[in-house]
């Protein structure tokens, strides 16, 4: 009883700081825990008039039709593939592109690139993809150049292995400047004293590089890896949706655009089960990744 | 002090600065590329090929897309969301960071890991599908606005700058008798310029980007986005939007330069804006840190 009247009359003492943030906690329970209600779909007939709530439960139906025998195996498969791809070269990229820019001395050209870099991260897929439609068509300048030194033009974007390849590689391009910000600022942290130390004990760039810079950017490294894997099951629906095609829908067909199709064919339950699984795995994948990447570090690396 | 490099280093060097250079034209060309195909005559721009120097100029790609009532009714919408939404969304963000970020508010972590959870976890499209048709928000233009109005990751950022900022100022203020909202509002505000400036531009490009909601919760035509219409020009090859309010003098238009020239229309607007505003992100970015 004591108790509880001690937290009512914490509450009224601080009531300033809580009116101000309950908007925010009405907002967010509206828009994002609600729809997280939503989920029980996965387990229910979706009747209109009875609500989420009043639907009947019809257990773990819904999943199996998810997974027998069904097209989403091939979602699934194609959501781990692409998304992988993008995540090994979108880690490695920006830290290696950040190491090269910190090596250029002109101080001018290195701001410019670097300026020029984070550029494409601020437009959107449908600006980039009304780009490469025409940079990477039939008569874009890409395939002028392969067939001026007379080779076979390419389908960029309507040939299965090439559509992946280009997803990766626009992803590389839109991302890798955004990417190496963190990194220039990290290596922007360390200290001089390193260097010149190593410079007199007669180490050249390149073990500089391997042995201070590097080092200085496993943290970095760490968190943004643990980061990213919470999106293994995301593989880039702006993207992809802007850029594919019928032709290469065998190859590009992932895990949002099958929700997609689920919501605007009216079969929900579904596809809120597919949406489920990829909620789950996602959170499951930070969770774990980030405890064990705790305990490696003792208790010193870790997001949250 | 200056050390002599070694031929390895300098072979290094010149092939970095080579390499930087391709990167540079890699961001560079096809931009530029866009730009000669949307002022080509037809014929150059059905040809195609590599050109740094434009083949010929011809604006009636341009004069073709001003024509467009649609044009115009999207790009009012896209800076109606962008500002409207910003300012809300801003003003919301800094609201709820503000209690969180204070070391007296009851069950801060609870609140803080409500707001953090929205990160990890989401009920996805069609719950939230149902949730605004429930709400009356399919096919409303609020639907732009309200959803998205707090993200997480921002409330993070401007938290973590509020609470880098001296808590002796907040008790000198109490003492002074002032409310939260007070020292909120006169202080902690005025005092956070950098962030709210930061998370202020990531919340325009981010409407101003914004399609999907356009594309699946808007039906009528009025209420659609820039991005839709350069999506259905240049992305869908849909120019039936542009025959339709055409004049009947107009030369024939490949559409090739058409959707060029909506790529280039639309892309503009930031372009003139990134130089100025780019630092902020930079420097946003770092802020907040990474780590919660």
């Amino acid at each position: 009883m004591t108790e509880k009247e001690s937290i009512f009359s914490k509450y009224w003492q601080k009531r300033g700081l809580l009116i101000m943030l309950l908007p925010c906690i009405i907002f967010l329970f509206i828009f994002n825990y609600v729809p997280m209600a939503g989920l029980l779909l996965a387990f229910k007939e979706y009747d209109i008039e009875l609500g989420v709530l009043g639907s009947k439960w019809v257990g773990l139906k819904h999943f199996r039709e998810l997974f027998i025998g069904g097209e989403f195996v091939g979602v699934l498969y194609n959501t781990i593939k692409i998304s992988l791809l993008k995540m090994f070269f979108g880690f490695f990229t920006p830290i290696i592109f950040a190491i090269l820019l910190n090596e250029i001395r002109i101080h001018y050209y290195k701001s410019f690139i670097q300026t020029l870099s984070i550029l494409p991260h601020f437009f959107s897929w449908v600006m980039l993809a009304g780009i490469f439609r025409l940079f990477f068509a039939q008569q874009g300048s890409v395939n002028e150049v392969i067939m001026a030194a007379g080779f076979e033009s390419i389908n960029w974007l309507t040939d299965d292995f090439w559509f992946i390849f280009m997803l990766i590689v626009t992803e590389l391009w839109k991302g890798m400047g955004w990417g190496a910000i963190v990194y220039l600022a990290s290596i922007a942290g360390i200290s001089p004293d390193h260097y010149e130390a190593a410079q007199i004990d007669g180490c050249n760039r390149f073990q500089q590089i391997r042995h201070i810079t590097i080092p200085a950017l496993v943290p970095t490294m760490i968190t943004l890896l643990i980061l990213s894997l919470g999106g293994i099951l995301s593989a880039g629906f702006d993207q992809i949706y802007n850029l594919y095609s019928p032709t290469v829908y065998d190859v590009s067909d992932v895990i949002d655009t099958y929700v997609l199709r689920k919501l605007e064919g009216a079969e929900f339950e579904i596809g809120v089960a597919a949406s489920l699984f990829q909620s789950l795995i996602g959170l499951f994948l930070i969770l774990a990744v980030n405890k064990v990447s705790k305990k490696l570090s003792g208790g010193e690396q870790g997001v949250m | 002090m200056k050390i002599k490099s070694s031929p390895a280093e300098k072979a290094f060097d010149y092939f970095n600065y080579f390499l930087m250079f391709m990167l540079i034209l890699s961001m560079l060309y096809p931009f530029i590329y866009t730009v000669n195909i949307s002022i080509a005559a037809p014929k150059d721009a059905e040809a195609g090929g590599f050109f740094i120097l434009p083949k010929s100029f011809e604006f009636t790609a341009y004069k073709q897309i001003i024509q467009d009532e649609m044009f115009w009714i999207g790009y009012r919408n896209t800076i109606l969301r962008t500002v409207i939404g910003t300012i809300l969304s801003v003003f919301m963000t800094c609201l709820c960071s503000y209690p969180l970020s204070r070391r007296d508010l009851p069950h801060r972590k609870l609140f803080t890991f409500l707001v953090l959870f929205t990160m990890l976890f989401s009920g996805g499209l069609i719950p939230a599908f149902i949730l605004y048709n429930n709400l009356g928000l399919i096919d409303n233009p609020l639907i732009y606005i309200i959803p998205g109005m707090i993200s997480a990751f921002n409330v993070i950022l401007v938290k973590n700058y509020f609470q880098g900022i001296s808590n002796s100022l907040h008790e000198a203020a109490s003492i002074d008798g002032a409310s939260e909202w007070f020292i909120f509002s006169r202080i902690y505000l005025p005092l956070s310029k950098p962030i709210i400036a930061t998370i202020a531009l990531f919340n325009a490009v981010g409407h101003w980007n914004s399609w999907f909601d356009s594309l699946l919760f808007i039906n009528s035509e009025n209420k659609k986005v820039v991005q839709t219409f350069l999506q259905r020009i240049a992305v869908e090859g849909d120019t039936k939007l542009l025959e339709s309010g055409l004049a009947t003098d107009m030369v024939q238009m490949t559409p090739e330069s058409i959707k060029a020239a909506t790529v280039i229309v639309t892309i503009v607007p930031m372009l003139c804006v990134y130089p100025f505003v780019q630092k902020f992100f930079t420097k946003g970015i770092m802020l907040g840190g990474i780590k919660e």
